[in-house]
């Protein structure tokens, strides 16, 4: 049967607006993870797809690596983070054009910010982190809300494994936001081999109680020498 | 209020209203679960998944679903897990008086029916969906009971979330009169199938063999996956990064407690 609205958008008396029985979204599940230190920047994110108690694909990438220096990663509805995603690179492309110099990942925070925003009353029902190297080589971690409210930040967690992660990595990493003053230290002091082992333990654990995150995790592993990927494989059932 | 059965209903009024109001009731845990059964050559085989969740988290990596209910009956449950520990244990209390009071076996027959009657005067809301088996004095028989109260008498059996890849397994596998370890390894290949692919099972393989006079439990049958990665740098909390902000110190009495009853008048108990 086609979808009819039951009745039309505005009725004489205000009554509520009739709404379709479906819905355009799904929660395909999967958690990032982002960790910035003094040269490098650590992102990590699940690559189970899911719907509901079924598994959808067992090796999905939830990154959108726009060069060595700089990636988005995406958990929420895979669809919406599609759209996205082909829009961003778009767009990243046309910047580079336009400017004649690579994109800053200052810049791409704030782009990702405002695509999100214009879609404010059908948002994408996405969960971003943006991350990579900023002008002074130090790590840049942004992290976002579904509708483009965004915040650099020292690490941040999203997706599924967020409840379980975010408060071990607040625990661990116990950096305050760049934006309290007087200003305090912000981004972690954190070797880089701890703080990947740090992120492998944290998906490891996750994987343990989350539903959604398991079967294996990749790892980027951003320095000024370039992009280094580890994937690391997580429990199955 | 006098209850009138074994549930007190009390509190149902108010919190229809606090539900009304927009006041989230508390989630249960459910065994979220693949749970099987077939009949072989001389028995039955039930098999369980360990998973129990909360919603999308795990509450417990390693819980028993197969329970018991008799000697010669066991019960895999599914649904609300507190509903499947008590509905099984009030079945397995009263057939155990019913063996004092008639001195026989009890048939598996018998259980079905207490199980189905509890369901059916609840309409669902005890939320159980049970695979029974057993072997009684007519020989194996294993049944599905639904949270209504509605059975099936069948040869090979499936329940939980995880009954759909459960019974893709049995549809492909299941023969009449398979001996003892076809039947035990087809059952472990229905719940890996479960444990791998319904996101709502997972972690290991309880396997219980039922046949005449004999029944081997063998709980964790396959210990599926351990962790896949170990930190290299652990972290390690030094003494003193939780502060002391008081100390006492007690004397434990060294008496042991049978030296203390040995000294007193112990009374012996009446069985006349």
């Amino acid at each position: 049967m086609a979808y009819q609205m039951a009745t039309p958008a505005h009725s004489a008396h205000g009554a509520p607006r009739a709404h379709p029985s479906w819905s355009p979204y799904d929660n395909n599940g999967g958690t990032c993870v982002a960790v910035a230190g003094q040269d490098y920047c650590v992102v990590a994110a699940s690559t189970r797809m899911s719907t509901g108690f079924s598994i959808l694909k067992r090796d999905s990438s939830l990154f959108l690596q726009l060069s060595d220096q700089l990636v988005i990663v995406t958990a929420g509805f895979q669809a919406d983070s599609r759209t996205l995603h082909k829009t961003l690179q778009t767009r990243y492309v046309q910047y580079q054009f336009a400017h004649r110099r690579p994109m800053s990942v200052g810049a791409m925070a704030q782009l990702l910010g405002n695509t999100l925003y214009y879609k404010r009353f059908f948002p994408y029902y996405t969960f971003n982190l943006c991350a990579g190297l900023d002008a002074e080589g130090k790590g840049a971690v942004y992290t976002y809300d579904a509708v483009g409210s965004h915040e650099r930040v020292g690490f941040s967690c999203q997706g599924s494994g967020k409840d379980l992660i975010q408060p071990v990595l607040d625990n661990q990493l116990k950096a305050a936001s760049p934006l309290v003053l007087p200003p305090e230290e912000w981004m972690t002091s954190l070797p880089l081999a701890e703080a990947v082992d740090l992120v492998k333990d944290a998906f490891v654990s996750a994987g343990e109680r989350d539903i959604y995150t398991g079967d294996a995790v990749e790892i980027l592993i951003i320095t000024k020498e370039g992009t280094r990927k580890e994937v690391i494989p997580l429990k199955k059932d | 209020m006098v209850a009138s059965g074994p549930f007190d209903f009390d509190l149902c009024s108010r919190n229809a209203y606090l539900e009304s109001k927009g006041v989230k009731p508390p989630r249960l845990t459910k065994t979220g679960t693949t749970i099987v059964g077939l009949i072989f050559k001389d028995g039955v085989v039930l098999g369980a998944d360990t998973r129990s969740t909360s919603d999308t988290t795990v509450a417990d990596k390693n819980c028993e679903k197969i329970h018991f209910i008799a000697p010669n009956i066991y019960c895999c449950g599914a649904g609300t897990a507190a509903d499947t520990e008590n509905v099984t244990g009030m079945v397995s209390s009263a057939l155990e008086l019913h063996r004092y009071a008639t001195d026989r076996e009890s048939r598996v027959v018998t259980a079905m029916t207490m199980l189905k009657s509890h369901l059916f005067r609840y309409q669902g809301h005890v939320s159980a969906a049970l695979v029974l088996g057993g072997v009684d004095l007519r020989g194996p028989h294993l049944f599905t009971v639904y949270p209504h109260g509605s059975t099936d008498s069948l040869p090979y059996a499936t329940m939980g979330s995880g009954s759909l890849n459960a019974m893709a397994v049995f549809e492909e596998g299941y023969k009449e009169g398979l001996d003892r370890m076809g039947a035990v390894k087809l059952v472990a290949r229905a719940i890996r199938s479960g444990i791998f692919n319904d996101l709502g099972s997972g972690s290991n393989v309880d396997v219980c063999v039922i046949t005449r006079g004999k029944v081997d439990y063998m709980r964790n049958y396959e210990y599926l996956m351990d962790k896949t990665v170990a930190r290299e740098t652990p972290v390690v909390y030094p003494p003193g990064t939780a502060p002391v902000l008081k100390e006492k110190r007690w004397k434990i009495n060294s008496t042991r407690p049978s030296e203390a009853a040995a000294g007193g008048s112990a009374e012996a108990m009446d069985v006349s």
